[in-house]
């Protein structure tokens, strides 16, 4: 009887799951889809924790559980320039719990219960510890990356035959899961299974460690999607549908983002992941010194109060500077001068997906004026003034016209399209790619120098002071 | 108890993660672009559904070592939920339109 209530409990936390995504679709919406989700999730605790039959060991979960708790709502605090590695961070955690959970079952099962230990959920089990252990020192070393830790390297790593040696660890760690699979039971089985553990430890640090920073939205939204997939393989071990469900919707979200930042970078999944920008490197200083033109700040205030649209485009820089707020009152003293003002926002502007629409409405931009790449190319044309600001290779015209650059094919925000543009760049160094970007030498070009938040700062500064009005 | 048609049980289950798959793809497909990183958190908050799991583990009648495993997994999980759930509600009720409203 009481499976009964637990088995309903599961189906009604499955539906909430998939409306609290559906929810999702639209931002007047949105927050009912976290309440949605909440609701299904502490039902489904519930459900499996008042299984008398089961659980007898209270004091361990509600310990775990305060301690999640305790080390939860924090992370749920950082400032929202963090999200890209708080999300990396949640991915380590999933993949962990993930891992610990398989683990837990097959050195269970091999003491007392041998014969539960089938092929099939042998074959869950290995999927499970491989996905789980690889997403989490994965994740955490995309995070490290992400925090900019000293001892994580920061620009891609790369070195001769890394791939074969990536992927020959990666069937060694197959083939010895198939030898686990098939003798589970085996007095060298448990040993084995240590081996693949180690295996998929050391396999989620290669994987990342070739991996530059403008390849983190892909290599976010597929650890994403890994998370899922343990989650599944955790059900399937299990016989749990209610995990199979909620981790396939993880799995499906984290590929068909991935899909998206792969389009918005011409790439495939294999070459995100194999294809390192280490070529590049060795080809960038061989481009001729080129003369910038610079502007001055009354100057550029000028520019942009006479314009009728002015389309703003934010990268990376904005977030590592912390503009977004400046960017506002930019935005804000345009539009008191009737001036139209949008934002160009790349897929991959950032370092994941949506990254630049979350910044932006944490300053309080409307997201109406938040416009897609492919909704404001059109527009370009039209466009008086791209202010451009922290963006570098999302606006490299070099992604249409050289063949020979590793961006080539890359769809971009024209920028250079419009009829003036304004950059603002930290420094005179290329972008993270390491590819000179020609938009910046074009004659229509200014370049205004300088951290994007005490730039953009100044810039408000002219409209709000004295002269203009 | 599972043990009894197992065969039976592992295709349902094959057949359930299918359609799941097909239904979240359906679905997120259709999420505003807009709201990706918010829909990352969240996705990440429910497959954090590996409570369910880490429950078992820890709180059965299995040795400590056992349960100890069990237990750092719903430690992690619990974690994922919390923070998953409260930064995507936090994100999300940053989104508004001209004039305030959402």
């Amino acid at each position: 009887m009481s499976e009964a209530i637990t088995q309903l409990a599961y189906a009604v936390a499955t539906a909430l799951f998939v409306l609290a995504l559906h929810w999702m679709n639209d931002p007047k919406t949105a927050r009912r889809g976290v309440q949605g989700g909440v609701a299904a999730m502490v039902l489904a605790i519930l459900a499996t924790w008042a299984q008398p039959q089961v659980i007898v060991h209270h004091v361990w979960i509600a310990g775990a559980i305060a301690l999640g708790f305790l080390v939860g709502v924090p992370l749920s605090r950082v400032p929202l320039t963090a999200v890209p590695q708080r999300t990396a961070l949640s991915h380590a955690f999933g993949g962990l719990a993930a891992g610990l959970v398989g683990t837990a079952e097959y050195l269970l099962w091999v003491q007392e219960n041998a014969a539960r230990l089938t092929t099939f959920r042998m074959v869950a089990i290995v999927a499970e510890i491989i996905l789980g252990y690889l997403t989490f020192t994965g994740s955490l070393m995309a995070a490290g990356k992400l925090m900019e830790l000293k001892w994580v390297p920061q620009r891609p790593v790369t070195y001769p035959g890394q791939n074969v040696v990536n992927l020959g660890l990666l069937a060694i760690a197959v083939g010895l899961g198939v030898g686990v699979i098939v003798n589970p039971a085996a007095s060298w089985a448990v040993a084995a299974f240590m081996g693949v553990i180690a295996l998929a430890l050391l396999f989620g640090v290669l994987l990342i460690i070739p991996i530059g920073g403008a390849d983190m939205p892909t290599v976010i939204s597929i650890l994403n999607s890994y998370a899922g997939l343990s989650a599944v393989a955790m059900g399937f071990v299990l016989d749990n549908k209610l995990l199979i469900t909620a981790g396939a919707l993880d799995g499906s979200s984290g590929l068909i983002l991935s899909i998206i930042m792969c389009k918005a970078m011409n790439r495939s999944f294999a070459n995100v992941l194999f294809g390192a920008f280490g070529q590049v490197e060795a080809k960038k200083t061989t481009g001729e010194q080129k003369e910038y033109k610079s502007e001055t700040l009354e100057g550029a205030a000028q520019v942009m109060e006479q314009a009728n649209l002015v389309v703003i485009v934010p990268g990376y820089g904005m977030a590592v500077a912390q503009a977004q707020h400046k960017v506002r009152e930019l935005y804000d003293q345009l539009k008191k001068r009737g001036v139209t003002v949008k934002f160009a926002i790349h897929p991959v502007a950032g370092r994941m997906p949506g990254h630049m629409n979350v910044l932006l409405a944490e300053a309080d931009v409307p997201y109406d004026d938040l416009v897609e790449m492919d909704a404001i190319n059109p527009d370009m044309p039209q466009c008086d003034v791209a202010l451009v600001v922290g963006a570098n290779d999302v606006v490299n015209p070099a992604a249409r016209t050289d063949k020979g650059s590793p961006i080539y094919g890359m769809p971009i925000i024209e920028a250079d399209k419009a009829r003036t543009v304004f950059a603002i760049k930290r420094s005179k160094n290329p972008g993270f790619a390491g590819i000179d970007n020609e938009l910046y030498f074009s004659d229509r070009t200014f370049m205004l120098f300088g951290d994007a938040k005490a730039v953009v700062g100044d810039l408000v500064k002219q409209f709000s002071g004295s002269g203009m009005h | 108890m599972a043990e009894t048609q197992p065969a039976l049980d592992y295709w349902s289950m094959l057949f359930v993660f299918m359609l799941a798959t097909f239904i979240g793809i359906g679905v997120i497909r259709r999420v505003s672009r807009l709201l990706h990183t918010p829909l990352m958190s969240l996705t990440n908050a429910i497959s954090a559904i590996a409570v369910v799991g880490a429950i078992i583990v820890a709180g059965s009648e299995h040795p400590p070592l056992i349960r100890f495993l069990g237990a750092v997994a719903l430690f992690a999980s619990m974690t994922n939920i919390v923070s998953g759930f409260l930064i995507t509600d936090r994100m999300l009720k940053m989104f508004k339109r001209e004039g305030g409203s959402k």
